[in-house]
């Protein structure tokens, strides 16, 4: 798959004199979700609006479809759609204008039929004639949106799009979301709520003190470092692990009424079975047992934290 | 050239004033009307004549200057700080626009907006005095030669600006005064020679003058040098719009 969005050596110190990204190589490719994650002042925002057109990069390049965002701005600006972080909008337009005026201001021919399946998709139908300070903060977020669809872009940069979006609504934008990718749009958002990422992204990127610590797909991040633990309730508590089981990675929890044993998932010949045999012949009954699987969300900490 | 953002710009902006019509109609109107009874009727009787003029006639083409001058001045730097206070700038700054077609879009809607009230002021001074139009091509010349000069002068206010203070402080405390002081209320062959040298340096004389003129072929300073002076302003806006986006002054981080 060829990549849509290429970015090398990008580096951004901002006025101040603050580091806000180090140098960054990363490529987007044509038609994925990439999820990117980071604590908060990481550079997920820096790094988008570079890309946009907002920020001026301080070093290296970026290119959208092979043309550079400096000297084909046009080109790659067409291309892209942005769902800014901060809800920003005009309080006294109302619903319709504002989406349109983005059409007309990315050099689009007027489409009122577009503009009206794009406001009924993300059910703003209702409140288009409606002045934007008269909208909740959800709606404005969902205009936002709007604004970034209006003009069809190839390319979608989603800022944190689901903040105050609430959970029945934030499934309908993740269904349009997905609808949009089955189209042809690359979508590149940066979240805090890793469950969204996990559900959603093809690949994820961490970022964090401006610099990209890892690109993975997601299938298979969550299999080299998802940590799986099997929870053994004893029967009787136990003093000690007893030495034949030594070759085991256990620990005793809920003092000494459980036994933890923790295996990657990629350990392949994982052992449980053997343990459980060897559990036996030890003389050590369980009453019950129960398997977890790390989230995202802890092998994103995990790899912040990990970083000095 | 993107000829549909220059035109969703400059429609924005028409509509922001279209949603303020009456405050952006009628306060000038009303304080144009003021001036004419204060100026034209009270003074106007004791000052009966300048230069074959009548007083109040004299000072029309000063008060739409006035209007003009102002109003251009606030409504570009209010049209582009305005976004920048929201943050909805992103938008512009993301779009597929040249720093070229930003400018026309404010700086055209802002110029557009107050060359109207201009002619409304000049349609409410015919009202009170007889109006005589020598040259009615100059007029408009001058008319929109210095609506766009200091739209794009309030454009770089707008750009400027850190605070709404601000924003009001050129046009109160500079426009104004400069506009008082450069020949809107009499002639600058009035005052002692000292006088008429250090009004040489308001830029304001040579657009009432030249504006003046083109009404009653009456001119404090040369038509010529009116309008030189004038273009040369114009020169210098474009070239400050011109240094901010190339650096991305105030725009971009
Ligand atoms: N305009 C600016 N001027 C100076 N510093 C800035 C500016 N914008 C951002 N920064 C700094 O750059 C760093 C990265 O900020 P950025 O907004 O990119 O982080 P982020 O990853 O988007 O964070 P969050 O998750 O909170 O949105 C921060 O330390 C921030 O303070
Ligand atoms: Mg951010």
């Amino acid at each position: 798959m060829s990549s849509i969005i290429s970015i090398r050596g990008l580096s951004k110190t901002y006025a101040g004199g603050l580091r806000a990204l180090g140098r960054i190589d990363l490529e987007i490719r044509r038609g994925e979700i990439f999820a990117l994650l980071g604590p908060n002042g990481a550079g997920k925002t820096t790094l988008i609006n570079i890309i946009c057109g907002i920020v001026t990069p301080s070093q290296g390049t970026v290119t959208v479809d092979g043309h550079d965002i400096v000297k084909h701005y046009r080109a790659t600006r067409a291309l892209i759609g942005l769902v800014p972080q901060e809800l920003t909008t005009n309080a006294f337009e109302n619903v319709w204008a504002t989406v349109s005026f983005t059409r007309g201001l990315f050099g689009r021919p007027a489409d009122p039929a577009l503009i009206e399946k794009v406001l009924r998709e993300l059910s703003l139908w209702d409140r288009r004639d409606s002045m934007i300070m008269t909208l909740s903060g959800g709606m404005k977020r969902r205009v936002l949106i709007a604004k970034a669809l209006a003009h069809e872009p190839k390319v979608l940069f989603l800022d944190e799009p689901t903040a105050g979006v609430d959970v029945e609504l934030r499934q309908g934008m993740w269904q349009a979301v997905r609808e949009l990718r089955d189209s042809g749009v690359t979508i590149i958002l940066t979240t805090h709520y890793i469950e969204e990422a996990e559900l959603m992204a093809d690949r994820i990127g961490v970022i964090s003190k401006g610099e990209i610590i890892l690109v993975e797909e997601k299938a298979e991040l969550m299999r080299k470092l998802g940590k799986k633990e099997l929870t053994l309730q004893l029967a009787e508590p136990l003093g000690a692990i007893p030495p034949q089981l030594a070759a085991y990675r256990l620990t005793l929890a809920a003092g000494g009424r459980e036994l933890v044993y923790t295996y990657d998932a990629q350990a392949g010949r994982g052992g449980i079975a053997g343990l459980l045999r060897d559990l036996g012949a030890a003389g050590i009954a369980c009453r019950d047992l129960h398997t977890t699987q790390s989230s995202l969300e802890d092998i994103f900490v995990d790899l912040v934290h990990e970083k000095p | 050239m993107n000829l549909r953002a220059i035109g969703a710009i400059y429609a924005f902006e028409l509509a922001r004033t279209r949603r303020t019509l009456v405050q952006s109609i009628v306060a000038p109107v009303l304080s144009t009307s003021l001036y004419f009874v204060v100026f034209g009727a009270a003074i106007g009787t004791r000052i009966t004549e300048i230069e074959g003029v009548s007083y109040g006639a004299f000072i029309v083409p000063g008060l739409v200057m006035l209007t003009l001058l102002t109003q251009s001045v606030t409504n570009a730097s209010f049209g582009i700080y305005f976004p920048r206070f929201t943050g909805t700038i992103y938008e512009i700054l993301s779009a597929p626009v040249s720093a070229f077609e930003i400018v026309v879009g404010y700086v055209g809607a802002a110029a557009t907006k107050s060359i109207i009230l201009g002619l409304i002021i000049l349609a409410t001074a015919a009202l009170f005095v007889p109006l005589r139009i020598a040259h009615p091509a100059w007029m408009l010349a001058f008319l929109v030669l210095t609506a766009v000069t200091f739209s794009l002068f309030g454009f770089v206010l707008g750009l400027w600006a850190d605070g709404f203070e601000q924003l009001q402080f050129v046009p109160l405390l500079i426009i104004t005064p400069l506009t008082f002081l450069g020949g809107t209320f009499y002639s600058v062959s009035v005052l002692p020679p000292l006088w008429q040298t250090v009004t040489l340096f308001n830029p304001v004389v040579y657009l009432v003058s030249g504006f003046r003129w083109s009404f009653y072929e009456i001119a404090d300073v040369r038509v010529g040098v009116s309008l030189a002076m004038t273009g040369l302003f114009l020169l210098a806006c474009l070239a400050a719009v011109w240094w901010v986006f190339k650096t991305g002054y105030r725009l971009k981080t």
